[in-house]
Parts: structure tokens; sequence; C-alpha cells
């Protein structure tokens, strides 16, 4: 891909980067009283107000549905082949899969559990599910899908299926990243599918599950060797944590012993720093997509700092979710 | 031959040092443009930036006028016995300009968007913005320097 075709988008983006929330306004964000004085502002910073809701988490959700279509449409019109976003994109893909799947064995219809955002359109996700015509899934979704039905409708074992979903979502998602020719999207990638495949061994630890359903669930990464993963994880959180202890990705274990909303965490931040650099990059498809991932990010917390506004949760315990930000 | 060769110098400063420009200038055009989308307060600012990768096809027009008058294209008095040597010598005297002008402009123009970038998320710093992209200048005027003066030493 040609990296000089991004001048104008860049120049945009550097524009729009001025709107991003920093540090010092989701502390002031923290410091709100109230879900109304949130809400406020966000609203002066020129986040979108719902007019029509029925609650205030509804509320919520609608303002970051709009935030989040604002930034996919900016991007839709700056830049022509969209596809190059599709790692973005694909968790969503894969969601829906999974909703799609298991609503074919149910006779209930749930719309809302279908996921917007991704490359495919929901309702034809869902018809190649209910008419077991995988044609119309791409390619590399095809078996995918079909083996999680068989199994979902063989097995009625849930968690199996989500695995088998789960693990080709990661592989599709390392696979965009290098095919988007973009280092940034190529690091999110491998980032994306290292801290996923940590959490994988985490799960399997405290579920109790054994060394070949661990290997089956882990997606290949590069960063991480999952062989040794899957071993260590056999063996137990102690043998876990030595293994990452020794590798790039060192710096998890205390945020593991701490929780997992702190690895969580961790994990946001690790992406967010990474694509910091892309802040002094004048012209390349980069900046596009660590503005998206920032964007993310940001609408994330928002939603963080929000929920525990409405629920009345400490302070102290929602600053220790909140992501750290681009800008 | 002799003004043949001398000719394809003085046509190489415009065209090549005129390419360099065109393409600087239509990047920083483009990011120019991308900003001004978002804040058309910067237009002038953005302008002036997006300029700064011209200069080199003025030079190469320069250079190119230069070489055409001592030649006596412009007069329509052309020496056409002229000698290889001396073609060869006025062809040399324009190189500088005109790659030093293709790569320069092509350079300004890398410097240029990014300092549109900077005028895009800090419009203080406009001055600080102009200093980046108006050190690659230097070379181009260093080429022009060597050109005019080569071909003012060539003996008529």
């Amino acid at each position: 891909m040609s990296d000089n075709k991004y001048y104008y988008a860049v120049a945009r983006i550097r524009s729009r980067e001025l709107s991003l929330l920093n540090e010092a306004f989701i502390d002031q964000l923290l410091g709100a009283k109230s879900i109304e004085e949130a809400m406020r502002l966000l609203q002066d910073k020129g986040w979108h107000m719902p007019e029509e809701y029925t609650t205030e988490s509804d509320r919520v959700e609608k303002m970051l549905a709009a935030e989040k279509q604002k930034t996919w449409d900016l991007i839709a019109e700056l830049v022509p082949d969209m596809s190059v976003f599709d790692v973005l994109l694909i968790e969503n893909d894969y969601h829906n899969l999974k909703a799609a799947v298991k609503e074919a064995l149910t006779s209930d219809i749930h719309h809302d559990i279908y996921s917007s955002g991704g490359t495919i359109d929901p309702k034809v996700m869902n018809s190649a599910i209910e008419n077991r015509d995988f044609s119309l899934l791409p390619e590399e979704m095809r078996d995918v899908a079909e083996k999680a039905l068989d199994t979902l409708l063989h097995t009625h074992d849930g968690q199996l299926t989500d695995i088998i979903i789960d693990k080709a979502a990661l592989s599709a998602i390392n696979a965009a990243g290098k095919k988007s020719g973009s280092p940034v999207l190529e690091l999110y990638a491998e980032l994306k599918v290292a801290s996923a495949d940590i959490k994988t061994a985490i799960r399997a630890i405290k579920t109790g599950k054994d060394k070949n359903f661990i290997k089956e669930a882990l997606a290949p990464c590069e960063s991480l060797d999952t062989e040794r993963l899957a071993n260590a994880a056999n063996e137990g959180t102690d043998a876990l944590y030595d293994f990452l202890s020794l590798s790039k990705y060192a710096d998890a274990v205390p945020e593991l012993k701490r929780s997992p909303s702190a690895f969580e965490r961790w994990c946001d931040n690790l992406i967010i720093r990474n694509i910091r650099s892309e802040i002094a990059h004048p012209y390349t498809i980069g900046p596009l997509a660590a503005y998206i991932i920032a964007r993310e990010n940001e609408i994330s917390t928002v939603r963080i700092v929000l929920s525990g506004l409405i629920n009345d949760l400490p302070e102290e315990s929602v600053r220790e979710r909140a992501r750290e930000m681009y800008v | 031959m002799g003004i043949a060769l001398a000719l394809l110098g003085a046509a190489s400063a415009a065209l090549f040092a005129g390419i360099g420009s065109a393409i600087g200038v239509g990047r920083a055009g483009q990011a120019a443009a991308g900003v001004v989308t978002e804040e058309p307060s910067q237009f002038s600012r953005v302008l002036i930036l997006q300029l700064l990768p011209g200069t080199q096809g003025i030079y190469g027009l320069l250079i190119a006028f230069i070489a055409l008058s001592q030649l006596g294209l412009l007069g329509g008095q052309a020496n056409t016995s002229m000698s290889v040597g001396t073609g060869f010598m006025y062809l040399f005297a324009c190189l500088p300009m005109a790659f030093v002008g293709l790569v320069s402009a092509m350079m300004q123009s890398q410097a240029a968007v990014a300092s549109i970038g900077l005028v895009a998320k800090r419009p203080d710093q406009f001055g600080k913005s102009m200093i980046f992209p108006a050190m690659v200048e230097t070379y181009a005027i260093l080429a022009l320097l060597v050109s005019i003066l080569a071909l003012n030493g060539i003996p008529a």
C-alpha cells in the first residue's frame, strides 16, 4: 500500500486529535458528582447527546454508539478502501457469528445480540447460519462457522463453541493485521492476540482445563510461544507467571496478580503506549489507525466512568479501571 | 551538437526543478486542504507552508533563463556552431539546479506536510513550523548559486 495517499487525511486527523480526550479531562470526568455533570462535560467537548432514551444506561449507550459511528464516518470519508481497517472490525464479525450460531439453536429471535460495525451485515450472518449457506460468509469464516454450528448442535457445549470461534477470530485478526501493511495495525493485532492468549491461559487454570484443551484454545502468536504458554498454564499459575516474566509481557504479571480488570487495563494501555508514536507521523495510514484505536479507547473509558456514576461505584475503583489516553 | 547539449542543460534545470516543485506543492496542498477542512481560520498559515516547496521551480526557471540568454536563444541569435565541449559545460552547469531542485523540493514537501500537521495542532507555533521546511531550502539555494557561478564562468 502506498503511504503517499494520506496527506489530506492525516492533516484532518491532526486537527481532530485536538478534540480527543486527554488525561486531565478524564480526571475531571472522574471527579464529576453526578451523571448529569459528566454528560455536561462531554457535551462541552462536542459529544453527541441523545434526546430520546429510556434509562440513563440507554442514554449513555446511545451516546457512545453515536460517537463510535462519528469516528467511522470520518474515516470512511478519508479512506477509499476501508478494508485496511478490517483488523479493527473483525472482532465484531466473530461476535455476531457466535450470536448467530447460538441463536440457531433456539427458536427465538434476538436482534439486540448482534453487534454493529463489523464487515459483514448481521442479517447476512444470521441467514448464512440459519440456512447453513456458508457461501454467504467470507472464505476464511466458512469452515469455522460450520464447525462451530455442528459442535453446538451435537454437544450443546456453548463454551467449546466459543473457544472455536474465539480462536478463529484471533487468527483472523492476526492475518488482517499482517495484510493491512501498516506496522501500527500489525502491532495492534499482535498485542490483541497475545493478550487474549494470556487471558485464555489464566481462565483455563481457574477452570481446571487440561493441556490439550488449552493448546486447542490458544491462537498462534509471534510474540508468545503458545506451546510453552500452554505447558506453563497446565502446570499452574506460578509456572504461568514465571513463563510470562521471561517474555515480552513480563509487566503483565503484577497486573494479573492484582485482578482481571487490572490486566484488561494493562492490555489496553500497552496498545495505546505502542501506537503513541503515530502522533509524529505526517502522512502514513498509521495516524488514522491510531486515531480509531484512540477513539475506541476513550469511548471505552467514558463507558467505565459513566457506568461507575450510574451504579454509584466509588471513584477510586472507577479510576483504577480508566485507561491511559492517546493524547 | 554543442548547442543541443547546452539546451538540454537549460531544459533540465526548468524540467526537474519544476517537477519537484509540482510534486511538493501538490503534497503540501493536500495536507493544507485537510487542515482547512477542519479549521478554515488556518488558511493563510498553511498556504505559506504549502508554497515553500514551490521555490525550486522558480530557481530552475531562473537558471534556464540565464542559460538560454547566454546561448542567444532568447534573442534569436543562437550560436549553432558551439563546440561539444562548451555544450557540455552548459549542461553540467545546469545539473546542480536540476537534480538538487528535484530532490530538495520533494524533501521540503515532507517537512512542509509535517509542519502543516504541527500548525493544525499548535497554531501558535507557526513561526517555528516555518523553520523546518525552510532549512531544506538552503540546499536548493546552494545549488542555485553553483549553477549561476558555473554559467557565468563559461567562456563566451
